[in-house]
C-alpha cells in the first residue's frame, strides 16, 4: 500500500517535471532500440562490402588454395556442409517429429511430462557439449574423425528444435478434425498418419528448416567430430569441412587470402541461413 | 451366408487396425524415448570421458587454478571464473537494452514499424555465432584498442608515475572486454523476445486504468507494465543466461584464450567453452582430454539447472498470467 501512496506524490509533482521525465524515457527507450539493431546493420554492411567481392566462380568450384597462396575457393565447405545437414536431418528429424508426434497425440501417456522435460533441457546444453558428447560415441568407438560423427552432433541439436514445432504445429490441428476420422471407424495411427499429419505438414516442414537453418550455422560441435578438409570429400566416414568450420578456421588465420575466403564464406552462410528462415516464415503465415 | 460376411468384415479389420495401432504406438514411443535415452547416454559419455580427471583431482579440480601443458596440471578455476564474468557482465549490458527494445516494439512504435523491428531483433538470434566470432575479430577488436589506447595513453596517465599501474600491460584488443561486447550483442535477442511476448501478457485494462488516472506514458511503462511483466522478463534473463554460458565460438575467436585467471578488462582470458574449443584437438594427453572433457561435464550439469529454473519461471508466468 506504501507504494501506492508514494506513487500518488509522484503524481502530484509539477506537471512539466513529469512530461519531460515522459520524453527522456521515450528517447532513451528509442536509442536503446537503435543501439540493438546497430550491430546487425554493421555486421551486414561489413560482409556485403569486403565479402561481396570475393564471391566468384572459383569460390562455388575449387577447394581452398594451400596457404600463402592466391585463389581458390570454398567448394569442399559447401559439399561437407550439405553432407552434414543431410545427416543431420536423419536423425533430428526422424526423432524430432516422432516425439512430437507422440507429446501432441498421446497426451495422457505418464511419460510425457518426462519427455517434454528432457526435450527442453536438451535444446539449452551448449552445442559444444553435444560435440564431447559425439566425439566420445563416434570418434573414439570408430577411431576416425567423419562426418557421421559431425552429423550426429548436429542431429542432436536439432532433436529438440523439430519436437517443439511439431507438437505445436500437431496441437492446431482441432479436435474434431481427429474425432471425424475416428468416427469413421479408423483406426488411431490412420487417423495420425492420412489426417493429422497431412493437415500439419506444412508447419512441420516450417519447423523442420528453423532447424537445418539453426545448426548450419554451427561450428563448435563439429571442431572435433567432423574436423575439416581442406579437400573435396564424398566419403561420410572420413573427415569433411563445413562452412562455419572453414569461417572460423581461416578467419584466425594469419593469411589475408584466407581471412577473404572466411569473409566470403560467412556472407554466403548467413544468405543461406536468410533464405531458409524467410521460406520458413512465408509458409508459415499463408498457412 | 452372404449376410454373414457384413458383420465378419468389420471384425476383421478392427483386428487388424489394433495391431496397427499397437504397432505405431510402440514406434512412436521408441523415437520420444530415444530423446530420453539420448540424453542419458549423453551424460554417461561425459562421465566416463572424465573419470581421469575426476579420479586424478576431485572435486578439488573446480578450486585449482593451474592449467599447464607442459607439467601436466589442471585445474577448472579460471575457465569457471571467466564464463561467469563475461557473462554476467554481457548480462548486464544487454538486458536493459533488451527490455527498451521489447518496450519499443509493444508499447511505442507504430505497427509498421512494430512488426519490422521485432523481425529484425529475431534476425540477430539466427545469425551464426563463428559469424559474430568473425566482425568481433576485424572490426570489434581494432575498436577495442583504439579506445583502450585513447583512454590509457593520456598524457596526463601515462607520465604519472602513480597512476600508471593503471595502464594495461596487453592492449591486442583480445580480451575479456571485447568478449563481453560480442556477448552482450548476442544474447539482447533471447531477452528481447521473451520479454516482448510477457509485455503482450500485461492486460489492456491495467494501461487504460492508468491512463485514466492522468499517468504519462512512461509512468504506465514503470508502474503498470513493467512490474507485471517482471518475473516473465526474468525468466527470460535467465535463459539468455544460459546461452552466454555455453556460448563458444564468437567468444573463443576473441578472449584470447590464456588459461589465466582474468586480472584486468584488457587482459586475455578464457571462458569453459573456449579452453575446449581451442585446446580439445591439441590436448597433449589423456589428462588434459579428460580435463576438457570435464569442464564439458560442468556445463552440460550448469546448463541443465538454469534452463530448468528458467523454465519453471516462464511456466509459471505463462499459466499465472492467463488464468
Amino acid at each position: 500500500m506504501t507504494t501506492t501512496l508514494r506513487h500518488a506524490d509522484r503524481i502530484a509533482t509539477s506537471r512539466g517535471a513529469r512530461r519531460i521525465r515522459n520524453v527522456v524515457a521515450s528517447v532513451l527507450i528509442g536509442l536503446g532500440t537503435l543501439v540493438v539493431l546497430v550491430p546487425l546493420f554493421l555486421i551486414f554492411w561489413y560482409l556485403l562490402s569486403r565479402g561481396l567481392g570475393a564471391i566468384d566462380l572459383d569460390f562455388f568450384t575449387r577447394s581452398p588454395a594451400p596457404p600463402g597462396e592466391a585463389g581458390g575457393g570454398l567448394l569442399n565447405a559447401i559439399v561437407g556442409t550439405f553432407m552434414l545437414l543431410i545427416i543431420a536431418s536423419l536423425i533430428g528429424v526422424t526423432i524430432g517429429i516422432g516425439g512430437g508426434i507422440f507429446l501432441a497425440e498421446f497426451p495422457r501417456h505418464r511419460l510425457v511430462p518426462l519427455v517434454r522435460l528432457v526435450s527442453d533441457v536438451l535444446s539449452g546444453i551448449p552445442a559444444i557439449v553435444l560435440g564431447l558428447v559425439a566425439y566420445g560415441l563416434i570418434v573414439v568407438t570408430t577411431r576416425q574423425f567423419s562426418a557421421w560423427a559431425g552429423g550426429v552432433a548436429l542431429g542432436l541439436l536439432m532433436i529438440p528444435i523439430v519436437v517443439r514445432t511439431t507438437e505445436e504445429v500437431l496441437k492446431l490441428v482441432p479436435t474434431s478434425v481427429r474425432e471425424a476420422g475416428l468416427s469413421l471407424g479408423l483406426p488411431q495411427w490412420r487417423v495420425t498418419l492420412s489426417i493429422v499429419l497431412p493437415a500439419a505438414t506444412s508447419g512441420i516442414v516450417t519447423g523442420v528448416m528453423l532447424a537445418v537453418a539453426r545448426v548450419a550455422g554451427e561450428a563448435a560441435p563439429l571442431l572435433f567430430t567432423a574436423l575439416g578438409n581442406n579437400l573435396l570429400n564424398l566419403d561420410p566416414s572420413k573427415p569433411v569441412s563445413a562452412l562455419p568450420l572453414s569461417i572460423y578456421v581461416f578467419a584466425t588465420s594469419a593469411y589475408p587470402e584466407q581471412q577473404r575466403l572466411a569473409i566470403a564464406g560467412a556472407l554466403v552462410l548467413i544468405l543461406i541461413i536468410f533464405v531458409a528462415s524467410l521460406v520458413a516464415r512465408v509458409a508459415t503465415r499463408r498457412r | 451366408m452372404r449376410e454373414t460376411t457384413p458383420s465378419v468384415r468389420p471384425r476383421h479389420a478392427a483386428g487388424a487396425s489394433s495391431r496397427g495401432d499397437g504397432l505405431f504406438r510402440g514406434v512412436i514411443l521408441a523415437l520420444a524415448l530415444a530423446i530420453v535415452v539420448v540424453f542419458v547416454l549423453a551424460l554417461y559419455q561425459l562421465v566416463a570421458g572424465s573419470l581421469p580427471s575426476i579420479e586424478r583431482y576431485g572435486f578439488a579440480f573446480l578450486f585449482r587454478t593451474t592449467w599447464n601443458n607442459v607439467t601436466s596440471e589442471f585445474g577448472a578455476l579460471p575457465f569457471i571464473i571467466g564464463t561467469l564474468v563475461t557473462s554476467f557482465a554481457a548480462l548486464l549490458i544487454a538486458v536493459p537494452l533488451a527490455i527498451a527494445s521489447a518496450v519499443f516494439v509493444t508499447e511505442y512504435a507504430p505497427r509498421w514499424l512494430a512488426e519490422p523491428v521485432g523481425y529484425l531483433v529475431e534476425l540477430l538470434a539466427a545469425i551464426p555465432s563463428v559469424i559474430y566470432g568473425l566482425w568481433a575479430l576485424f572490426v570489434l577488436k581494432p575498436l577495442v584498442v583504439q579506445l583502450g589506447t585513447w583512454i590509457f595513453y593520456q598524457p596526463w596517465i601515462v607520465q604519472n608515475p602513480s597512476l600508471k599501474w593503471l595502464v594495461p600491460s596487453n592492449l591486442a584488443g583480445l580480451g575479456l572486454l571485447t568478449a563481453i561486447l560480442i556477448l552482450a550483442i548476442m544474447v539482447i535477442p533471447y531477452t528481447a523476445s521473451v520479454a516482448r511476448d510477457v509485455i503482450r501478457l500485461v492486460p489492456q485494462d491495467q494501461r487504460e486504468a492508468m491512463y485514466a488516472l492522468g499517468a504519462t506514458k512512461w509512468e504506465v511503462i514503470r508502474s503498470a507494465i513493467l512490474p507485471f511483466a517482471r518475473a516473465g522478463i526474468f525468466g527470460g534473463v535467465i535463459l539468455s543466461l544460459g546461452r552466454a554460458l555455453g556460448e563458444t565460438l564468437a567468444v573463443t575467436m576473441v578472449i584470447g584464450n590464456d588459461p589465466k585467471i582474468v586480472s584486468g578488462l584488457f587482459n586475455p582470458t578464457a571462458t569453459m567453452s573456449s579452453i575446449i574449443a581451442s585446446e580439445f584437438n591439441e590436448a597433449v594427453n589423456n589428462l588434459q582430454r579428460s580435463s576438457l572433457i570435464e569442464i564439458g561435464l560442468l556445463l552440460f550439469v550448469i546448463s541443465v539447472i538454469v534452463n530448468y529454473v528458467a523454465r519453471l519461471v516462464i511456466a509459471r508466468i505463462t499459466v499465472g498470467g492467463t488464468s
